[in-house]
């Protein structure tokens, strides 16, 4: 988990009015569908936007840090433009997906949870995305690249260069 | 097309069997090879859109047929049907075609023209097109015929790939929501509706095997009058997506199956809690309780009958112990996804401190069957003590990949050999691990045995969720017990000390073996420490993640011994144990393997031997590969 270095930047606060506004009615437990629509809308979770939900819940931040920090799904920093999970999963461990993550890993030289240099890309592992029966996968944004081989990964990525 | 019918609230159920009698004919285009057309429409082309087949181009076969026909001018006489999961994934994208009956695989865009011509217009197969028997070669026209699904029994993914998820009206033509009524006109009599699920033996699909009508007495008996069901859709397990293809596939089955066991277990509020990786699913069931709200299936007074069930979605947020229970339930309640010690158990003080119930997809999609047909009819499939089917999700180096519902008891072999369709590549079969992260595996020695939640539990495996992964000889068991370990390290909520430190010492002793710095004594080792965190840990994941570990050891040892004692990989898969190199001998210098590392260590002139530099070799494998045909790159 990177650190809270993003403080500095300015956040529309804003943003966040419809979140809030979706789950008012929710009495109990609106804390991860509050944080899951303030992802959404940051594309990642500015400690700005966590004071505020802090403050607006009435849940102490500590707790909201523990909360963030237990889940995969949240993140305190930037991702690139599109978000390349390389599957990880038994059924692509056996058909080989280290040789997917190693060419990945060549191909735009981050380690996986980094992001590019030029903001295009973030590398991260996911445990299954359930399309075993086409191991080994990789998802980039919502589309799902199935029976791949490393040799095909860089002009996959090609197609995303945009 | 049933999806120009209205909507309107039902009162009752007749009304419901009035909607029924109406779509009806509007489908029965795929059930009579000789059905008349409806308003017009002649054939319905079944397109197989699953998470799956769209990854493999489905998509773009929808597009080509939208293209097609409405460039020939049939566009309103051919209707095309999104389908959900049609269960042999590895053939996709596949398609239907009624009332022909015809199922085409491995489709490309391009072939669409060609199959509108031929089968829409001309009513003949196209067999290039259709699948291949693997032995005899000979084309198959219905899907039935294939050996893959004519060993299933499909009455639980009875309509997972034959509706349209999204047209509610599709499900009701198929009998939906009429085991809900049959409960609603015994709403006074919930005791003989438990009396159902208990004859019917069904045991929790999530891997526990737990009684499912016992379990609902216990919250059912709870003393309070707020009382909560919950759906674990949480399927982490890597290698299992049997849940999220019914969710795709039939969505309204699991709705119709938590109302009825809402009514049962006297709760009138529950919870979908679903992982965030499946956003089809989520959309799907959203859009089937807006829609069941809208028929008056849900929601308040419920056909009529004053009674009332309100169902909610919870999307996960990635951690694999919400699949444990407790863990779930603070997860939804906006916390830390941590287990917590039982008793009480979530029966007596649950979700909020009340009565809750929880049970997997596969369970509650069970129920509206069950109480339809009775507890007699689901128990006259299985073993004595398993009682009726379960889907497994098979994949790994297995021939037929895909959505596997066979009866309990049937032999690893029939499902692996027969449904699978044996190994790819002619390799030799070397173990299948069953329940995932915390399962085991069985050896070949172990698969003849019936599969049913005792059998497996005295073999070391268990059933988990139903995740069939297969193995071939290239495959390292040490190396998969590790993966398997690295796995629960990391979803470890850190909680307990045997857990998290067991697992991460168990994991460093595997590591170590799998590169070559294995000492004698290290499987003695593990062992005692498997023993200890399965006795010790606070919740499931920790009891049973030193499973992988101790059946590899039991019907592997001589893997470990290999690498501890010879530092040698029988299976050539630890990477630190091998080096890759070219046979100057072989090598023509065609430079194909050049081209293709991503690593840039090979090198050489056209037409002269190549050579790897050992330095720069990630060992990924690739160059062997390319070097198919001279086959001089070798590993040792």
């Amino acid at each position: 988990m990177g650190s809270i270095a993003t403080s500095g930047h300015a956040v529309d606060l804003a943003k966040l009015e419809p979140v809030f506004d979706k789950y008012k009615d929710m009495a109990n437990g609106s804390l991860i569908p509050v944080l899951q629509g303030a992802q959404d809308a940051y594309g990642f979770l500015p400690i700005a936007a966590l004071q505020a939900i802090a403050k607006r819940l009435n849940v102490p931040i500590s707790q909201i840090y523990g909360v963030v920090t237990f889940y995969a799904q949240f993140r305190l920093v930037p991702r690139g433009k599109h978000v390349i999970r390389s599957c990880q999963g038994t059924a692509c461990h056996v058909r080989n997906s280290a040789r997917i993550l190693e060419s990945l890993k060549t191909v735009l030289g981050v380690a996986p949870g980094d992001t590019t240099e030029d903001l295009k890309f973030t590398l991260e592992t996911v445990a299954c995305i359930g399309c075993c029966s086409l191991a080994p996968v990789m998802m980039i944004d919502t589309d799902a690249h199935g029976r791949l081989r490393p040799d095909r990964v860089p002009k996959i990525l090609d197609s995303y260069s945009n | 097309m049933t999806s120009t019918i209205p909507l309107t609230r039902l009162k009752n159920a007749g009304d419901l069997e009035a909607l029924k009698n109406k779509i009806f004919p509007g489908l029965a285009l795929r059930k009579d090879p000789n059905a008349q057309p409806y308003e017009g429409v002649t054939h319905n082309i079944m397109v197989c859109c699953d998470t799956g087949c769209t990854s493999s181009g489905a998509k773009a076969i929808v597009t080509a047929f939208e293209k097609d026909l409405a460039e020939k001018g049939l566009d309103k006489k051919v209707e095309i049907v999104v389908i959900g999961c049609h269960g042999f994934c590895e053939m996709g994208p596949l398609i239907v075609v009624y009332p022909d009956d015809v199922y085409y695989v491995h489709l490309k865009p391009e072939d669409i023209p060609e199959i509108v011509e031929e089968t829409i217009k001309g009513g003949r197969p196209v067999e290039k097109f259709l699948y291949h028997d693997r032995e005899t070669l000979k084309p198959v026209v219905k899907y039935r015929e294939i050996e893959f699904y004519a060993k299933q029994n499909r009455i639980l993914l009875t309509n997972c790939g034959h509706i349209h998820p999204e047209r509610v009206t599709e499900y009701i033509a198929n009998d939906g929501y009429k085991a809900l009524a049959k409960a609603l006109s015994m709403k006074d009599d919930t005791t003989a509706l438990l009396e159902e699920v208990k004859l019917s033996g069904l045991r929790g699909r999530g891997g526990g095997g737990f009684p499912t009508g016992r379990k609902w007495e216990l919250c059912r008996n709870a003393p309070g009058d707020k009382k909560y069901i919950i759906c674990n859709a949480d399927e982490g397990d890597p290698g299992a997506f049997m849940d999220r293809s019914l969710m795709e596939g039939d969505p309204h089955r699991l709705v119709e199956g938590m109302t009825i066991g809402g009514l049962i277990i006297g709760a009138n509020e529950g919870y979908i809690y679903c992982r965030a990786e499946y956003p089809l699913a989520i959309r799907r069931l959203k859009l089937a309780i807006s829609q069941a709200e809208e028929l008056g299936v849900l929601g308040d007074n419920i056909l009529g009958s004053g009674w009332s069930f309100h169902l909610h979605i919870k999307e996960g947020a990635g951690a694999f112990v919400c699949g444990e229970e407790t863990a779930l339930i603070h997860s939804i309640e906006g916390k830390r996804g941590m287990p917590t010690a039982r008793p009480p158990f979530p029966a007596i003080s649950g979700l909020w401190g009340k009565p809750t119930n929880n049970n997997n997809v596969e369970t509650w999609a069970n129920i509206p069957g069950i109480i339809l047909k009775g507890g007699a009819w689901y128990a006259s499939y299985g073993t004595e003590k398993s009682k009726g089917t379960k889907v497994f999700a098979l994949t790994g180096k297995v021939r037929n990949t895909g959505l596997a519902e066979v009866p309990m008891g049937m032999t690893m072999r029939e499902i692996i050999f027969g449904i699978g369709g044996g190994i790819q590549n002619d390799k030799k079969f070397k173990a299948v691990q069953i329940g995932g992260p915390s399962g085991g595996c069985l050896p070949d020695s172990m698969i003849d045995r019936p599969v049913d939640y005792d059998s497996l539990i005295e073999a070391g495996a268990m059933m988990g969720s139903g995740g069939l992964v297969v193995v071939d000889e290239d495959t390292c068991m040490v190396d998969l017990a590790r993966f398997f370990l690295s796995f629960t390290r990391d979803e470890s909520c850190g909680k307990c000390t045997p857990c998290r430190e067991g697992s991460t010492r168990m994991l460093n002793i595997l590591t170590n073996i799998t590169q070559g710095k294995g000492k004698p004594g290290d499987i003695e080792l593990l062992e005692e420490l498997a023993r200890n965190i399965k006795l010790s840990s606070l919740c499931g994941l920790g009891q049973t993640c030193p499973n992988p570990i101790l059946s590899t050891i039991r019907y592997f040892r001589h893997e470990y011994e290999a690498h501890i004692y010879e530092k040698k990989c029988p299976a050539r898969q630890c990477v630190d144990l091998l080096t890759y190199f070219i046979d100057v001998e072989k090598c023509v210098g065609c430079g194909s393997c050049k081209k293709i590392c991503p690593a840039n260590a090979i090198d050489g002139n056209k037409k002269e031997p190549h050579i790897i530099d050992i330095q720069k070799c990630i060992k990924c494998g690739s160059c062997i590969d390319a070097c198919k045909k001279y086959k001089a790159v070798t590993r040792k």
